[in-house]
């Protein structure tokens, strides 16, 4: 009994000295446990609690398409912007092709092989996420750090991976959707360059976008034992002026036996992108 | 009913794999038991031949240099695993029938002839075969055309005929879906699908290879092993589910809870990786051969048997489906990791969904019936 009054006098006293007078602030200076190979431990399911899949910047709660279908389900969350300065820097040109993505982001036609990817948000289809849009949906994922010169991150959404290669001068071999992630550490933190896209992902359901010169360099920096800070750095200069930033925490999920569970959202995409061409409707 | 039955599988994806032979960029779900020739009537199965029944295959050894370990103590089998082989599922009929294991002569041969039956390069079928071969050995896994290094005659290695062994009569409700299938089936392999619903899980990129039992096909056999303290992860080339197998002791998923790839619980029996998974779904074809998920189980045993193999083995039994369980084995090759894995983008791209349903809508319009 005097054992646990003292652990957690002492538990109460770090909170203190470590809590800020207010919420959101900075986490105080953590040395996280290290592996075998003297680097941080990142293994676990992580997830981001900010609203940035709806949008990237500041959002105001909304109905989103279909309000006469789909009531409040349809409606997105108000959510703060998590980029630095709050804006993207897009070129005037790259604006308008943001807006127009916008007003079409819920319709679909994959009539024609080539005009297959031009409507629509990627996600709506339940196509591959990308990134660095895959770290916050609203969907865990988990990174998987062993031993090898490898470190996977499985995602829920799609259940979309993506192999992060340590310490490699490899190019990307081809496009793809997940992009080409080669990593390094710098001290505690896990730096991915991530280059190879496929220029088909969107950032977020406002229609944020990007071309295939897409450059992303994430930090993953642990912050606690239960959370992650997360910083990305996002530049393509056909689309942005500059390169930008986002950053925001990933939490730890702490439930008991937690796991990924499936959201293999193809089969949930099926009937808008197929339905049309079935005998009933083409009727 | 019950030889269609214990076809199945093989039905659904040579079928399939005919209509896709014609589209080079779709990529096709075929499993290689296809190539197994039908079995004899499965109410009548055949008899093992005495030499198969005298010499079971041999049991894999494990050299002790090949037990690699992790820093943290589990036997080490992370890196990139290739599943291919020419050798079918199921022994074929014929000579071969009473030999489970083949004489260097032998073997050579026997792989030869597999070699050449599976070879989409060849022009010597007519016009309609050259055009299902225009999908040809360019787009193909080139290490499908070996046999297995131990020579067996099938991945099957028990029963000891090598086969599937027979069905057990299904319940009406059972026997009514597997018709509903076929007609499905019929539809879409007559060019007149009525909508994406004919169409297979794996010409609809719900899932493929990536769901166990592992069965090797005509390309993307590639498997990377990822470990952490607790966890396995299996990463098919094949779509891009990871599999994330828990190795520390936490219980499987509540009963409510059905996935595609199933729940995965593993534990460690010396050097032997052991895998139960539970909780699949009921759609059709998650389970192999339809089975029924009530009372499916499967067990998949992983042994590094040295540095460069992996012995992967899997038993299965439903004692609504099968009159037995039954086991198969396949050896797992180490790649080059410079040997690219590649991303698979399946449902991305799948133009052939509308591409085979657009067409199905203009035959109709012109009045074509299957």
């Amino acid at each position: 009994m005097r054992k646990c009054a003292v652990v957690a006098s002492v538990a109460y006293a770090i909170l203190v000295a470590g809590a800020s007078s207010s919420d959101g602030q900075s986490f105080p200076t953590y040395r996280p446990p290290h592996m075998a190979d003297g680097h941080p431990d990142l293994n676990g399911i992580w997830q981001a609690m900010v609203t940035a899949n709806w949008d990237l910047q500041d959002h105001e709660a909304q109905a989103r398409p279909h309000p006469e279908i789909m009531g409040e389900y349809g409606a997105g969350p108000a959510g703060q912007s998590i980029v630095e300065g709050g804006e993207i820097p897009y070129l005037p040109s790259a604006l308008q092709k943001k807006k127009q993505n916008f007003e079409k982001r819920a319709t679909v036609d994959v009539s024609s092989d080539k005009r297959w990817h031009e409507l629509g948000d990627p996600e709506l289809k339940c196509y591959m996420p990308g990134v660095p849009r895959a770290t916050y949906m609203p969907f865990p994922f988990r990174i998987v750090q062993g031993s090898s010169p490898y470190i996977l991150i499985a995602y829920e959404y799609a259940s979309a991976t993506r192999t992060i290669r340590m310490n490699t001068k490899q190019e990307a071999p081809t496009p793809s959707w997940m992009g080409w992630s080669r990593g390094h550490w710098e001290g505690d933190t896990l730096v991915v360059d991530v280059t190879g896209f496929r220029e088909e992902t969107w950032l977020d359901r406002a229609g944020d976008y990007h071309s295939e010169g897409l450059h992303v360099v994430e930090r993953y920096t642990p912050a606690s034992p239960y959370h992650l800070m997360y910083e990305a750095t996002v530049e393509d200069p056909q689309v942005y002026s500059r390169p930008w930033k986002i950053s925001f925490p990933l939490y730890r999920r702490m439930e008991k036996n937690v796991q990924l569970l499936e959201f293999k959202c193809a089969s949930f995409a099926e009937e808008l992108l197929y339905g049309g061409f079935s005998k009933q409707a083409a009727k | 009913m019950e030889a269609s039955v214990n076809r199945r599988r093989s039905e659904i994806t040579e079928d399939q794999m005919n209509r896709f032979s014609i589209a080079i960029f779709m990529v096709v779900p075929v499993v290689l038991i296809a190539q197994a020739p039908p079995a004899a009537s499965p109410a009548t199965p055949s008899k093992p031949g005495a030499a198969a029944a005298k010499k079971a295959a041999p049991k894999a050894k494990v050299s002790p240099s090949a037990v690699l370990r992790t820093p943290w103590g589990d036997p080490d089998l992370q890196g990139v695993w290739n599943d291919a082989t020419s050798t079918p599922l199921q022994r074929p009929n014929g000579s071969i029938s009473s030999k489970d294991v083949l004489s260097d002569e032998e073997a050579a041969e026997f792989q030869a002839q597999l070699a050449n039956d599976l070879s989409r390069d060849r022009r010597d079928g007519g016009a309609d075969a050259d055009v299902n071969r225009a999908y040809n050995e360019h787009w193909m896994d080139a290490r499908r055309l070996k046999i297995t290094s131990d020579h067996r005659t099938s991945l099957i290695v028990d029963p000891p005929d090598g086969r599937i062994p027979p069905t057990v009569p299904l319940s009406p409700e059972r026997e009514e879906a597997r018709a509903a299938r076929a007609a499905a089936n019929a539809r879409f392999n007559a060019g007149l699908p009525d909508s994406y619903k004919d169409m297979s899980l794996p010409v609809r990129c719900v899932i493929r290879t990536d769901s166990p039992p592992y069965l090797p096909t005509i390309y993307n056999n590639d498997f990377q092993i990822f470990q952490s303290p607790g966890h396995v992860v299996i990463a098919p080339e094949m779509i891009h589910s990871a599999r994330i197998i828990p190795v520390d002791g936490t219980p499987h998923l509540s009963k409510n809870l059905h996935q595609w790839l199933g729940d995965s619980r593993g534990h460690w029996e010396g050097t032997t990786l052991v895998v139960e998974t539970t909780n699949f779904r009921s759609d059709d074809g998650v389970i192999f051969q339809n089975a029924n998920p009530d009372t499916f189980r499967i067990t998949e045993r992983f042994t590094r048997v040295d540095a460069d193999t992996l012995n992967y083995e899997f038993t299965v039994s439903d004692p609504t489906t099968w009159t037995r369980p039954w086991t198969a084995r396949i050896p797992w090759t180490k790649i080059d990791p410079k040997e690219q894995m590649y991303e698979y983008a399946c449902h991305e791209d799948n133009y052939d969904i509308v591409h085979f349903l657009s067409g199905a809508r203009i035959r109709e319009k012109k009045g074509e019936t299957k």
